[in-house]
């Protein structure tokens, strides 16, 4: 089976290594922003499957990782017990999303009125959970709480047995285990039909409808996988977090998930991934407080990366790579070529 | 007499104009029929009318495939009932290489194992083996014109819509064009809209000639195109 | 009576609110299809400049309607010359650089003026309707707003500016066809974009407070605003805004503030749905 360098291959090496470097990373160093990392690169990955390879740009995918959190805290303040709310964090966002992506690509909405669209309902939601203040805003037992969110709710437990705690490391490694997980899935993915008729749909919808596929069905179920990614981020999320507030579904949240993916690397896997945890590695050690050195350097390299590389930091390092491997694999060539020949090799003057 | 495609007053407006006017057409099995007439003539509108690339409801008409009614069906719909097509400006993904693109074609009909050998097959009909590792949108107009149509026909559908597929190729390209479409023709029904007159003489087979949206006269292209009418709706009232 | 007066003028009020923010906005896009979602920044400057003029004892009507464009339209022209101008052409990536933008002027605001919330006093005082106290300000920017657009109006229509202009709006060979080089044209439109902006930001000043994040809550409105009024400036803009102020308000005097907010928003995406190329891109033609 040939295949497609359009969506690249699974590099099994990489990606054992890292899996290896990620499970042992515990014993160096304390796990909490490990954590939030991972929670932030899973995040990440959901928008730049959907975008560098479906080429469907979502404004607001904050929307889906916040309704993951909060559907994650409300289901389980409600269960009690954290396996169905965990199963609901990823079921809710992608409901919705189905609901939305249905409405937006069988109406043949797309570009920057998809990205509107995407950003109206991460910007309902947030000004509704601002304002559910007070007693009278509740889902069952759980409190919506405003501006200030829901605090205190039950962390992630082993299945069944509400008593014994998963917060901690298990959690981390949880985290851990989702982001390899969703990596493995989305490989998969690329490597299947399903995957191709994507990077088809982004390159010439129209060509492809002609070619007998169902685009919007396609786009459709994209959305709601990426949501349903986004929505387990959101859950582990409010775990690691503890509290869930509506800045989840703000603005500032979903330009950042934006800019992880542009300056990582839009149409890699890897790209997104690492985009957010450099990123949001730089911002913590810039510190929370000082919105100042945040935003302008933040702004100041968005600039950058979209003038000079617009195609993100890790293509850009590929590209360097690539041409460094073939200038070696020629000057190799050359050696052997002049030594079959009986050449001397060149001294250097 | 097993017609493959009909239309039965087929009517499309836009605004205040009428693209196509009250247009009742029809092709027989394994027919090859030019559609001919200068810009504007409601040509590629009476096309796009067949593909489902216009949300038709039945206030316009009908149009039957194979029997079948197709009125307000999308195009992805038209396309599975056997329908090959070829829009006017060339589309193919350009950011694929060729081999990918024609892979794409090929796995919705041959599934995962027959697709390579369905692209293999093609491309090295139409020429295109050398560049099946390039980008399409690196190749010359031309070529991704072949690229399209080895997109289309890898399907192996048996009514072929081809909109101006000579556009942009050369001499050589054209000829094999004219050869490729006569071996289609051999399973499939064919259509091609074309206003250039030359090239439909040269494939040779019956014409329709359009004329603000209504069907002019039809007949082997020998007759139809020496036809003085035709010629004035061509040139019109240069030769004045 | 008095009541249905009120809410009458706080609709014309929220009307002009979403046309004034959009003005500067819809110009751009409307030329030259460039989403500036650094336009709620430059919003703010206007703010900070009028602010600043105050505080320096200048007058603040000609702080908020001479030097606050002037200085706006000015950081305009830096940022095209230096950023938009390699981006033609590609939406996208217009957008990803002037959101960094955006952050970045938010991050020299908070800087320079510090993160805290400033307010300059309303020139005009309230007034009584009825037995409600009424803001006289409000109507200041009703009337500031409507000069503006008419003006906008005019100019399009009548001078050979304007000309050119409606000309970029149909592609930038036509623009070449007449004799013009586009790239200057998109200049000087970038220009005026954030010069408008600039004077929205100082004539809201007053109303609003200045807060170093409230260009967040400009830019969503505006975005929403010009594209669902599509790509003509005029119209577009009014006819979104007028639907829009009108159920915002409506729905907040009905119900509660937010569930107007919401409400505006919900009716963007069902506008959107219904009208992909948004209003102006289905009844109106002509590109004013």
């Amino acid at each position: 089976m040939i295949a497609w360098q359009s969506v690249g291959h699974m590099r099994w090496g990489w990606f054992l290594l890292s899996a290896a470097v990620l499970i042992l990373l515990p014993l160096v160093t304390d796990t909490h922003t490990p954590t939030l990392l991972l929670i932030y690169a899973l995040f990440a990955l959901s928008l730049g499957m959907m975008w560098g390879y479906a080429g469907l740009l979502s404004f607001g995918h904050s929307a889906y990782f916040g309704l993951g959190a909060y559907t994650y805290a409300i289901a389980v303040i409600n269960i009690g017990e954290s396996t169905g709310p965990l199963l609901l964090s990823m079921a809710v966002p992608a409901v919705v999303a189905a609901v939305i992506g249905a409405m937006m690509f069988y109406g043949r909405i797309s570009d920057v009125y998809m990205g509107v669209i995407t950003l109206v309902v991460t910007l309902i939601l947030f000004k509704f959970m601002s304002a559910t203040a007070g007693d009278a805003y509740a889902i069952g037992a759980a409190r919506l709480g405003g501006f200030n969110g829901i605090p205190g709710f039950l962390t992630l437990n082993v299945p069944g047995y509400p008593e014994l705690s998963l917060f901690g490391l298990p959690t981390y490694y949880i985290s851990v285990a989702a982001l390899l997980l969703c990596y493995l899935l989305c490989r998969y993915i690329l490597a299947r039909s399903f995957g191709r008729v994507m990077v088809g749909i982004r390159e010439n919808e129209a060509r492809c409808e002609l070619l007998g596929y169902n685009v919007p069905a396609c786009k459709t179920a994209i959305f709601t996988l990426s949501a349903a990614m986004a929505g387990l981020a959101g859950c582990l999320y409010a775990n690691m977090a503890e509290i869930v507030t509506p800045a989840v579904f703000s603005l500032k949240q979903a330009a950042e998930v934006l800019i992880w993916v542009i300056v990582g690397g839009l149409g890699t896997l890897i790209g997104p991934i690492l985009g957010a945890m450099v990123l949001s590695y730089v911002k913590f050690l810039l510190g929370e407080q000082t919105l100042i050195d945040n935003s302008l350097i933040l702004g100041v390299l968005l600039i950058v990366v979209v003038l000079g590389i617009p195609s993100g930091v890790v293509p850009a390092l590929i590209r360097v790579w690539n041409r460094y491997l073939r200038r070696k694999r020629k000057r190799e060539a050359q050696g052997a070529a002049r030594r079959r020949l009986g050449i001397p090799s060149q001294e250097h003057p | 007499m097993n017609s493959v495609v009909e239309t039965h007053e087929l009517t499309m407006r836009f605004g205040g104009v009428v693209a196509v006017n009250t247009v009742n057409f029809s092709l027989q099995e394994r027919e090859l029929r030019c559609l001919i007439g200068p810009n504007g003539a409601g040509k590629s509108t009476f096309f796009k009318c067949l593909t489902g690339q216009y949300r038709l409801s039945h206030e316009n008409g009908r149009v039957l495939i194979r029997g079948t009614d197709v009125i307000g069906w999308s195009t992805h719909e038209v396309v599975r009932l056997g329908v090959g097509v070829k829009t006017q400006v060339p589309s193919v993904m350009n950011g694929l290489t060729v081999q990918e693109n024609l892979w794409l074609s090929a796995r919705r009909i041959h599934g995962w194992t027959g697709a390579d050998g369905a692209v293999d097959e093609i491309a090295g009909e139409l020429r295109l083996t050398d560049v099946l590792r390039r980008l399409a949108g690196e190749l010359s107009h031309g070529q991704r014109q072949m690229v399209e149509i080895g997109v289309v026909l890898i399907q192996r559908p048996w009514l072929v819509l081809l909109d101006e597929p000579a556009a942009g190729m050369t001499g050589n390209e054209v000829e094999r064009l004219i050869a490729v479409i006569r071996r289609i023709n051999e399973s499939a029904s064919v259509i091609v809209v074309d206003h250039d007159m030359e090239f439909v003489r040269m494939l040779g087979s019956t014409v329709t000639v359009f004329h603000q949206g209504a069907i002019l006269i039809e007949g082997p292209a020998v007759t139809v195109l020496d036809d003085p009418r035709v010629r004035e709706v061509y040139i019109g009232n240069r030769a004045r | 009576m008095d009541y249905a007066g009120v809410v009458t003028l706080e609709i014309l009020y929220m009307i002009a609110f979403l046309a004034l923010t959009s003005a500067g906005l819809a110009i751009v896009f409307g030329m030259m299809r460039v989403i500036n979602l650094a336009h709620g920044e430059f919003v703010l400057l206007g703010g900070y400049a009028t602010l600043k003029c105050s505080q320096l004892g200048i007058n603040v009507y000609v702080a908020m309607l001479v030097i606050a464009p002037l200085l706006v339209g000015i950081v305009g022209l830096i940022v095209e010359r230096l950023i938009i101008r390699f981006l033609y052409g590609r939406m996208i990536d217009t957008m990803l650089a002037t959101w960094g933008l955006s952050l970045t002027l938010i991050g020299l605001v908070t800087l320079y003026f510090g993160p805290s919330a400033m307010s300059i006093p309303a020139p005009i005082p309230g007034y009584q309707l009825g037995t409600y106290q009424m803001g006289g300000y409000n109507l200041f920017i009703i009337l500031i707003t409507t000069a503006l657009f008419a003006a906008m109006w005019g100019v399009l229509r009548f001078t050979r500016a304007g000309l050119i202009a409606r000309g970029a709006m149909q592609g930038p060979d036509v623009v070449a066809a007449l004799g013009y080089n586009p790239r200057t044209v998109y200049m000087v439109t970038f220009t005026v974009g954030a010069a408008l902006s600039g004077l929205a930001g100082g004539v809201l000043a007053p109303l609003t407070g200045l807060l170093p994040s409230s260009g967040g809550a400009y830019i969503a409105k505006a975005f929403i605003t010009v594209i669902t009024g599509g790509a003509a400036v005029i119209s577009g803009t009014l006819s979104s805004s007028i639907i829009f102020g009108t159920i915002n308000q409506l729905v907040s005097f009905a119900a509660h503030p937010v569930i107007g907010e919401i409400a505006m928003l919900a009716l963007a995406i069902i506008l959107l749905r219904l009208m992909p190329r948004g209003i102006t891109g289905r009844f109106f033609r002509d590109g004013t």
